[in-house]
């Protein structure tokens, strides 16, 4: 089965971005696919590479890029959000003259689009947040 | 075509489990995730309410979030059965749709 995946939430705030890492590792383990986990309002946060947790603490960004590298899972954060957020890759970088990137290895910004498509391709959207 | 419902935030806090069991249909399943498991141990102020609504459908807790909250040796709420995260995915394979109570 095909799932996708949307994070609604910030990391290390309540529990939204583990519970979506613990259930596409699940999927993944299951032999189900994880299409896309889309990221929208305060989720686009797990996306920054500039994060330094603890180093006795999990690592929230470094988790969804190895998700990325080694199962394919394409990690989608919400361009209009990301914008509100200061959260810049290349392209809005020029897009919008700022004099920095932060976006994470794996992710990319897009548009709501991909949720829709995310959520029409996918046989079940499943959806965490506050 | 039945749906399982996920809850996450805990009744005491957020109004989204009251409005779950309000409008839950026959054949659907509860999923308690996060916070909102506090409620599948017994004795709270809404077992009597979990017990009757697993009478018309499937009652769920996912056990590592009731371990975490310090509730993994109380009782469960009669009806109810714990699960793991694989658990969570068949689960969501199994019902026709999810949705969360955010």
């Amino acid at each position: 089965m095909k799932f996708a995946i949307l994070v609604n939430e910030g990391p290390y705030q309540h529990q939204a971005s583990d519970s979506a890492y613990q259930f596409a590792t699940a999927a993944l383990e299951s032999g189900h696919e994880v299409s896309r986990v889309f990221f929208y309002h305060d989720g686009v946060n797990n996306g920054s590479r500039l994060t330094t947790p603890p180093q006795d603490d999990r690592h929230i960004q470094k988790r969804w890029s190895a998700l990325a590298a080694d199962k394919n899972v394409d990690l989608v954060l919400c361009v209009a959000a990301c914008q509100r957020r200061g959260m810049v890759d290349d392209g809005e970088r020029d897009r919008n003259k700022k004099d920095a990137t932060n976006i994470a290895e794996g992710f990319r910004i897009s548009g709501l689009g991909q949720l829709i498509e995310a959520g029409i391709e996918a046989d079940r959207l499943i959806t965490f947040g506050d | 075509m039945a749906t399982l419902n996920i809850v996450n935030k805990s009744p005491f806090e957020k109004r989204s489990l009251d409005q779950c069991l309000a409008r839950i249909n026959e054949g659907d399943a509860l999923l308690l995730i996060e916070d909102a498991t506090v409620v599948a141990a017994s004795g709270t102020a809404y077992t009597e309410q979990l017990t009757s609504a697993g009478k018309s459908g499937a009652l769920y807790v996912l056990q590592p979030d009731l371990e975490a909250r310090g509730f993994a040796d109380k009782p469960l709420v009669d009806g109810f059965n714990a699960v793991d995260y694989k658990g969570f995915v068949a689960l969501a394979a199994e019902y026709d749709r999810v949705h969360s109570w955010l």
